[in-house]
């Protein structure tokens, strides 16, 4: 593919915006609360999974079952967090990561809810191809139409839900700076530094953690649905483990405790991860190109370890300010 | 339908004392870093792979081929320790774990590049089955019940026996008061390694033995059970773990007996594994036979 093409540009920024919009979910469980969700890509899972659902075998609406599947993943943040939220750091870690690892292996041994490995075309069971996203394909076009007023032929669809994508996030970085700045905020920031002082002055920690853990999950559960929407159709395979972590990456990357950092550490990640498949050069061109998805995601464990240990705070972040320590 | 149950206890009993064995080294590592080793499943896969060269490369047997990925995989697990975690000591458990899941993706995806994405199965044959009338043994359960009958219980001695051993229990039970009582803690730290990592290859190449086709994911699959072991026997204790290991492996075979209610269907077997970690995490996370304290 051309380099210069910019339909894959567009793409590429299209995915980096559901990509902010996933990390900031984390942001706010993670840099804020202080809890280390590994599990975060269930709520993506459960929302997108939720949605589909709905859409193709009962034909609900397409707003109501989005929102719907905002409430199932907030359904699973509480279900998650109510008994967990009370453990050590890398128990509750690894208490996520399993959660998330349930979910993936319901969704794929229980294919007359959820289609199975065939993932969401098989919703309608064997030799029916099941789409839930034509409503949203119609929205586009329209979306689509409006703006090749302004931009002729260069408005494609992509373009049109990239622009979609980044003007949401773009609102909910806004809303979160804003939060993070709110009394709501600093007793969050309070807890991740010290809960025993926190729970001194007052402050009910359990609830502030759920909050945060069921933002997150709404945060979450929206960066699925737009995935879903984009993708098309999706499987079980789609939701393994390693989701989680380019989010952690996109946080290291950007900052870890900066807010306004997280779309420079997605488009960062976005760069990495699309432009390994251009790396065509020697010794590079000897992978062939089945395996530069091993490479990229070889480059992804690289980044994390070595970020982690020479420069934990991140490009743009502030060390003072540094959960990891702990 | 006994002899069903007789065949389960079977199998349960030989993942057991696989997730035993290796999960022996990875409570015992737990222990002395004090955070779970995410990668622990990759260097399973990397002993299996050593294996596999050695056994389809180089034409040796398995129990050479074996020997070889022990101690490769042994190598591994000490340079790492060296070269990443122990510079990073006290760095805090959320970094720590986030770099063993950095440290889990190069590794996994190193193989995936180096042997590819293709299924590949050591020279046994898996379609012959020895008939004991009751039971039926594959030649590769009939291995790993050979190697592990001879290799549990030199560990089990070797942990209680040995002064080594006894530092290493001491060391992973209680740092600073190891140190105090004038155990060299890093020189013992790297013996955890060595031993973590040599059952962890071993461990990798039971697993894929009596699995039969295996893929580099062969590892990261059973990652969690190894964790449910580890949390099982209580973190940090070896005896715990061998214990751990053998319940969970029976627990999971023998929860899909028809005599239990119908039985679980076989898919669901690592669901049941992670829910069981989870609410042992939540309720139990001193182990089934650990005194509660804080951790």
């Amino acid at each position: 593919m051309d380099i210069l093409n910019p339909a894959f540009w567009t793409f590429v920024a299209l995915i980096a915006g559901i990509y902010v919009i996933f990390s900031l979910g984390l942001y706010v469980q993670f840099s804020l609360a202080g809890l280390p969700n590994f599990g975060h890509v269930a709520f993506m899972a459960v929302a997108a999974y939720t949605m589909a659902i709905l859409v193709v075998r009962y034909s609900v609406s397409l707003q109501v079952a989005a929102a719907l599947g905002v409430a199932a993943a907030v359904c699973l943040g509480l279900v998650l967090g109510i008994p967990s939220l009370r453990l050590r750091a890398d128990y509750l870690a690894i208490a996520t990561v399993a959660g998330g690892e349930i979910v993936r292996y319901l969704a794929m041994n229980l294919p007359g809810l959820t289609g199975g490995p065939l993932g969401s075309i098989g919703l309608l069971g064997p030799g029916n191809i099941a789409s839930y996203n034509q409503e949203w394909q119609g929205l586009l076009d329209r979306l689509t139409a409006a703006l090749s007023i302004p931009l002729g032929r260069s408005a494609t669809r992509d373009l049109a839900m990239a622009l979609l994508v980044w003007a949401l996030a773009g609102t909910l970085l806004v809303v979160f700076w804003r939060l993070e700045r709110s009394p709501w905020g600093r007793v969050l920031k309070a807890i991740r530094e010290d809960e025993t002082a926190a729970t001194a002055v007052g402050k009910n920690v359990f609830a502030f953690k759920m909050q945060a853990l069921v933002l997150g999950a709404v945060l979450g559960a929206l960066a699925g649905l737009l995935l879903a929407w984009q993708i098309g159709v999706f499987s079980p395979d789609d939701y393994q483990p390693t989701l989680t972590f380019y989010a952690y990456l996109i946080l290291i990357l950007g900052g870890m405790n900066r807010l306004w950092a997280i779309p420079v550490g997605a488009a960062a990640f976005s760069l990495l991860y699309s432009g390994t498949r251009f790396m065509d050069f020697f010794p590079l061109s000897l992978i062939n190109s089945g395996s530069r998805a091993f490479l990229r995601l070889f480059l992804v464990g690289l980044l994390l370890v070595l970020f982690m240990a020479l420069r934990p705070e991140g490009l743009l972040g502030n060390r003072r300010e540094l959960l990891l320590e702990k | 339908m006994l002899e069903y149950l007789a065949q389960l206890t079977l199998n349960g009993l030989i993942t057991g004392t696989i997730l035993a064995l290796t999960g022996v080294g990875a409570s015992l590592v737990f222990g002395i870093q004090r955070v779970a080793n995410f990668a622990h499943g990759e260097y399973m896969t990397f002993g299996v792979y050593v294996a596999l060269v050695l056994n389809v490369g180089f034409r040796q047997d398995l129990v050479i081929s074996a020997v070889g990925a022990m101690a490769a995989t042994a190598v591994l697990a000490v340079g790492i320790h060296f070269a990443v975690l122990r510079p990073l000591r006290g760095r805090g458990l959320v970094a720590l774990s986030l770099i063993t899941v950095g440290l889990a993706l190069m590794l996994r995806h190193l193989l995936f590049l180096v042997a590819g994405a293709g299924i590949h199965q050591y020279r046994i044959d898996q379609t012959a089955v020895f008939d004991l009338r009751i039971i039926r043994v594959s030649p590769g359960q009939a291995v790993a019940m050979a190697v592990t009958v001879i290799v549990a219980p030199v560990v089990a001695l070797f942990l209680a026996r040995t002064s080594v051993g006894k530092a290493m229990r001491a060391v992973s039970d209680n740092r600073d008061l190891a140190g105090i009582s004038g155990i060299d803690v890093d020189r013992i730290g790297a013996y955890v390694w060595l031993l973590a990592g040599a059952l962890a290859g071993l461990g990798g190449v039971m697993f894929a033995v009596v699995q039969g086709p295996f893929d580099p994911n062969l590892g990261s699959q059973v990652l969690f059970l190894i964790f449910t072991t580890v949390v099982l026997g209580g973190i940090g204790s070896a005896y715990g773990a061998l214990v751990g290991g053998i319940v969970l492996g029976l627990v999971m075979d023998l929860s899909t007996w028809s005599g239990f209610a119908g039985g679980l269907d076989a898919r669901f077997r690592p669901v049941l594994a992670f829910a069981v970690l989870i609410l042992l995490l939540l309720y139990r996370p001193q182990g089934l036979f650990g005194k509660a304290r804080v951790l």
